[in-house]
């Protein structure tokens, strides 16, 4: 069932993905032959993913992270592109050849409130994957892997919660439970969808090294986050996404310390520090990201590009090597 | 430097009615004082009071609420009798943006329309003179006055808030606060937003300086633009003073476990969660309400609910680590 490690292939190589979304037009507009609009979510975005590593996709809302999480799990079709898990293309796949393949990527979502079903106690949440994908036959082998699974997620002892009902738990102990189900299927690759975005600071730190540690034990982890600070903390590697396309990609503390392109430069320099004598001149860019269904010709940020030049209107650029080893960025003047 | 105190905190306490009886205690004795054009962060975990908090000072709170203590504007305590003493003051003096206020316009109404509203309402300014008003608020927080025609769905997310600010200054209000003021917001308008709230504290018109507290559970937001920094706890407010002491040398173990809960860009210290959650405020609690989570707790904190101390000129926390050290300077 499982594919077998081809030699060396990266656990996901993301390349050239490219998904589009179609605008609903109304009949008016339809009689009135107006244009068929297209939201360019993500116009060409590659990437690897290896086992151990936690990849971040970083960005502000409307770059596309999000849209790019959800072509890798095929909850939406791209439009170009490859996305290969394990050395294997999963991007035309149809429905009954993905089913395998959803037991080793699973993702977690934003908001645990939301999440989980109100209904479920924690031990009908956590084995709900294993009945769907029919994986442990007997009821004393569904109910050891829950409590296995509660255990990597730290909500021990099992016990004390197996029984509950998410109104009776914390949000830091329901996104538990969120990550518990997720691992019940001992998946290759975690998508973590703004894991912690909803969570109280104090309990953000417990739910973020539950990942690191999931990462140490082998796991892939693509975590999607607007965080920088915490993607900077985390991640072996961030990816700064503008409008579509990953614009700079690197170890994390590389971005951070040595940002290269102008817009990660700019977003670096107004994330708020915890130490106000560290106040930083913050490089603020006017406007916001432009709608991406009227992608700017040329470079895409050079309309608030603060050293754009003539040629950034018109050359497209491409993700290019910089000196530093691993270090990539999309920009003409570098 | 003006040193003038715009306005002052004095003993507040907030009491909610629970609809199965009992009272749930949600601000609890909270006391500060702001002078004219200072900004300061009121920070804490959900649930810790600091909305209430400023509710309150804005004689907002639902029915089910009993609230004492004093909320003094230029001398006068505006909750002395209850709305009949609140409502002059309201948006003419001490003003509110709501969390999610961007959110909360009238989609069928015109942004112009809808910030020229409180002026009506207030007497302030009607017809021409309200609507060249409207054109000066937009300019003061950033948008063309032109757009006042327009309405909310043509405005971005930051546009909005920008509006919502510009409606709360309507009545040209000498304190204003701001609740989540840039939660829902990317980091580059986050920014834009918080470059507006210094801006308004320093110049307002020809005048100088709007009073500004900003609620957040954001400590590097706070950092980043507040001179001053208040950190609650179930209720209280546990250190208080200049928010470079409050970072380099808290005195509320508190204080610090947050600060160690939050990763910093560049650092590369350990990202620690605080254990355990939050004590209950439907019930007494006995000693130090931080001690389950505490990591410095000591035999005192079990049984003495500690005092406020002043720690340094100006700054205060509510911890009994600092009483042998405010004793020794006492004798």
């Amino acid at each position: 069932m499982s594919t077998t490690d081809d030699s060396g292939a990266p656990l996901l190589e993301v390349e050239g993905l490219v998904t589009r979304y179609p605008i609903s037009r109304g009949l008016f507009d339809r009689i009135r032959r107006q244009p068929q609009l297209t939201v360019h979510a993500v116009e060409g975005v590659s990437f690897t993913v290896e086992a151990g590593e936690m990849v971040a996709l970083v960005g502000e809302s409307g770059c596309g992270k999000t849209t790019t999480a959800q072509t890798v799990i095929r909850m939406v079709d791209n439009d170009a592109g490859s996305i290969r898990f394990r050395g294997t293309e999963i991007g035309g796949l149809g429905a009954r050849e993905l089913r395998p393949l959803r037991r080793e990527i699973q993702i977690i979502y934003q908001d645990p409130y939301e999440s989980l079903d109100p209904r479920f106690t924690v031990r009908d949440t956590i084995e709900e994957p294993i009945r769907v994908h029919d994986l442990a036959g007997s009821k004393d082998a569904r109910e050891a892997k829950v409590r296995e699974a509660m255990v990597r997620a730290g909500l021990t002892p099992p016990d004390l919660f197996i029984d509950r009902y998410p109104h009776e738990l914390s949000g830091g102990q329901r996104q538990r439970v969120a990550i518990a189900a997720a691992l019940v299927l001992e998946p290759k690759l975690l998508i973590a969808d703004e894991p912690v975005s909803m969570l109280d600071v104090s309990v953000r730190a417990g739910i973020l090294a539950l990942l690191d540690g999931l990462r140490h034990d082998g796991m892939g982890v693509l975590m999607i986050t607007h965080d920088l600070s915490t993607a900077a903390h985390f991640a072996d590697r961030i990816a700064v996404m503008y409008l579509g396309r990953i614009v700079e990609e690197g170890r994390a503390k590389q971005v951070v310390r040595n940002p290269q392109h102008p817009y990660t430069k700019a977003l670096i320099s107004v994330v708020p520090r915890r130490d106000p004598h560290e106040r930083t001149v913050p490089q603020i860019l006017k406007g916001e990201t432009p709608n991406p269904v009227r992608v700017p010709p040329g470079c895409r940020f050079h309309p608030r590009c603060p050293v754009a030049e003539d040629r950034c209107q018109e050359i497209d650029p491409e993700l290019r090597d910089l000196a530093d080893p691993g270090h990539r960025a999309a920009c003409l003047l570098l | 430097m003006s040193s003038e105190t715009v306005i002052e905190v004095e003993d507040l306490h907030v009491w909610f009615d629970l609809p199965g009886g009992g009272e749930l205690h949600a601000v609890q004795g909270v006391s500060f004082a702001l002078h004219k054009g200072e900004r300061m962060g009121l920070v804490g975990e959900s649930g810790c009071g600091k909305t209430t908090t400023i509710l309150a000072m804005m004689g907002l709170l639902p029915a089910t609420a009993s609230v004492s203590g004093k909320v003094i504007l230029r001398g006068e305590d505006i909750l002395a009798s209850g709305d009949e003493s609140v409502s002059p003051h309201r948006w003419k003096d001490i003003s509110m943006v709501f969390q999610g206020a961007m959110n909360a316009f009238n989609p069928v109404k015109t942004i112009g329309d809808q910030i020229a509203e409180p002026m009506e309402l207030h007497g302030v300014a009607r017809g021409k003179e309200a609507k060249a008003r409207v054109g000066e608020l937009l300019e003061l927080v950033g948008i063309a006055a032109e757009r006042a025609d327009r309405y909310p769905h043509e405005f971005s997310g930051g546009m909005r808030q920008r509006a919502a600010i510009a409606m709360a200054l309507a009545c040209s209000p000498s304190v204003l606060l701001a609740d989540e003021p840039t939660t829902a917001l990317d980091v580059m308008v986050q920014a834009q937003i918080l470059e507006l709230l210094v801006g308004l504290s320093q110049t307002l018109g020809k005048e100088l300086g709007l009073t500004v507290i900003l609620v957040t559970h954001d400590l590097p937001v706070v950092a980043q633009v507040c001179g001053q920094a208040a950190v609650m706890y179930a209720g209280e407010i546990v250190e208080r003073g200049a928010m470079s002491t409050i970072f380099h040398d808290p005195r509320h173990p508190y204080t610090r476990m947050l600060f160690a809960a939050t990763p910093d860009l560049l650092g590369d210290d350990e990202v620690l969660s605080i254990p355990g959650a939050p004590p209950r405020l439907d019930r007494e609690i006995a000693g130090c309400p931080f001690r389950p989570r505490c990591d410095s707790a000591f035999a005192t904190c079990a049984t003495v609910h500690p005092r406020r101390l002043e720690t340094a000129p100006g700054h205060e926390a509510r911890c009994h680590l600092n009483d042998s050290i405010v004793t020794k300077a006492a004798s």
